[in-house]
């Protein structure tokens, strides 16, 4: 994302210390400020193009990989029943590594310890697939962050980062999305940045993303230096951003221009 | 893997006039652009879109690099037998990706 310096500048440095939190009544996803094109592609499922990364997840969900020679089917049967419900409640606590885990993360690790297959790098094709593919399991269901007291440093974390001013704009995601969701940055609605539609097709980006590399957009769009894929940062992030939307819906996969 | 998503009525009437949409994950690169080492990346696109009905061309269409990325067709057609459409893509490498449905035509 490129924003105009002096735009962005003049718009937010208002001088925002922190910004109130949204109240829940007015919480909505990104795809209600989307323009009425945009939204009929999202809404129909021969037109939304990040159904070709569904269909795509599908196909690996039932092919076997790795030493073990197992598809993921082999272990957890149907998608549609195993997995309904699970993206609403990520990112959770993972006993396995004592610290909490995003989706795609959780994903690769049943990859590479039960599958025994190679880790998929984040953003590839395969484990944007089959994040897609299990995202979708659960559209309609709403955000429901696990009630974790494990998960509570973490979620703590991602708020303190949510509030930070970073960046040589010296803004935070706060200063957008809190105070200003109503306001638009160089053509788009700023939002109020749910995750609610993740992985999404973007226009720009003309294929599918995550929902990290959404916040690496907005974190290289302010000039910090975006935090790492998979970082417990990023995860920490994810955290907040959940417990911010519990009760939307999910929409994977939504469209964005 | 499923590359392409179609979609077309199951059913119709005769002489009725149906909605026909494909899609393909498809980078279509156009060749234009620099890799991060300044090389050119190598054009890629897809060239020729074409669907038969029951074995009949009844829709084709000539691609170029302006379009983008996991290219949308969207077109109609007179449902006249039940039968099969097939849709093919075909890349610059001569590569063909191919899809079907079936319309029962009443
Ligand atoms: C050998 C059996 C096996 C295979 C193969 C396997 N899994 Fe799993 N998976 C498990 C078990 C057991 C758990 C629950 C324990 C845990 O959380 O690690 C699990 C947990 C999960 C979870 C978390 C579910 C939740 O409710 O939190 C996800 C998501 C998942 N697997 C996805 C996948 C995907 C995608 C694949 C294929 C790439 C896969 N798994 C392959 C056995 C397997
Ligand atoms: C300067 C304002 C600004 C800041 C600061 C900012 N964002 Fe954004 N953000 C935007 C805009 C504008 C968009 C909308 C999209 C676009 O570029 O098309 C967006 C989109 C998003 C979305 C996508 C929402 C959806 O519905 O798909 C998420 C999530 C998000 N931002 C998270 C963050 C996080 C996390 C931070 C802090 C690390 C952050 N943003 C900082 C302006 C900002």
């Amino acid at each position: 994302m490129r924003f105009p310096l002096a735009f962005a500048a003049a718009q937010l440095c208002a001088g925002i210390a922190v910004a109130q939190e949204i109240p829940p009544s007015e919480r909505r996803s990104g795809t209600n400020f989307m323009s009425a094109e945009t939204q009929a592609i999202q809404a129909d499922d021969g037109s939304n193009p990040g159904m070709l990364w569904v269909l795509q997840g599908g196909s690996l969900w039932d092919e076997p990989a790795g030493a073990s020679r197992r598809s993921c089917a082999s272990c957890h049967g149907e998608a549609a029943t195993s997995m309904r419900g699970v993206a609403a409640r990520y990112p959770a606590f993972d006993a396995a590594s004592g610290a909490s885990i995003d989706l795609a993360g959780k994903i690769d690790q049943c990859r590479m310890t039960r599958q025994h297959a190679t880790s998929l790098p984040r953003e590839s094709e395969e484990l944007l697939g089959l994040t897609a593919y299990v995202g979708h399991q659960s559209r309609g269901m709403p955000i429901a962050p696990p009630d974790d007291a494990r998960l509570d440093a973490a979620r703590a974390e991602g708020k303190r980062l949510f509030q930070t001013r970073m960046g040589q704009l010296d803004l935070s995601c706060s200063s957008c999305h809190d105070a200003n969701w109503r306001g638009r940055l160089g053509g788009s609605a700023v939002t109020q940045a749910h995750p609610t539609g993740y992985p999404i097709y973007r226009l720009e980006w003309q294929t599918i993303g995550s929902l990290q590399r959404r916040m690496r957009g907005c974190m290289v769009g302010v000039r910090a230096e975006p935090f790492a894929y998979g970082s417990a940062e990023f995860v920490a992030l994810e955290l907040y951003l959940a417990e911010r939307a519990a009760g939307l819906a999910i929409e994977t996969p939504a469209v964005r221009p | 893997m499923s590359r392409t998503l179609v979609s077309v009525p199951k059913t119709a009437r005769a002489g009725e006039v149906i909605d026909i949409r494909a899609m393909i994950a498809h980078p279509m690169e156009t060749g234009y652009r620099m890799g991060p080492n300044g090389q050119a990346i190598p054009r890629k696109i897809i060239r020729h879109f074409a669907c038969d009905y029951d074995g009949e061309e009844v829709f084709s269409a000539e691609f170029h690099p302006a379009m983008s990325a996991n290219p949308f067709v969207a077109f109609s057609t007179v449902a006249t037998k039940t039968g099969t459409l097939t849709f093919r893509w075909t890349d610059d490498d001569g590569k063909v990706e191919t899809a079907s449905a079936e319309i029962a035509v009443s």
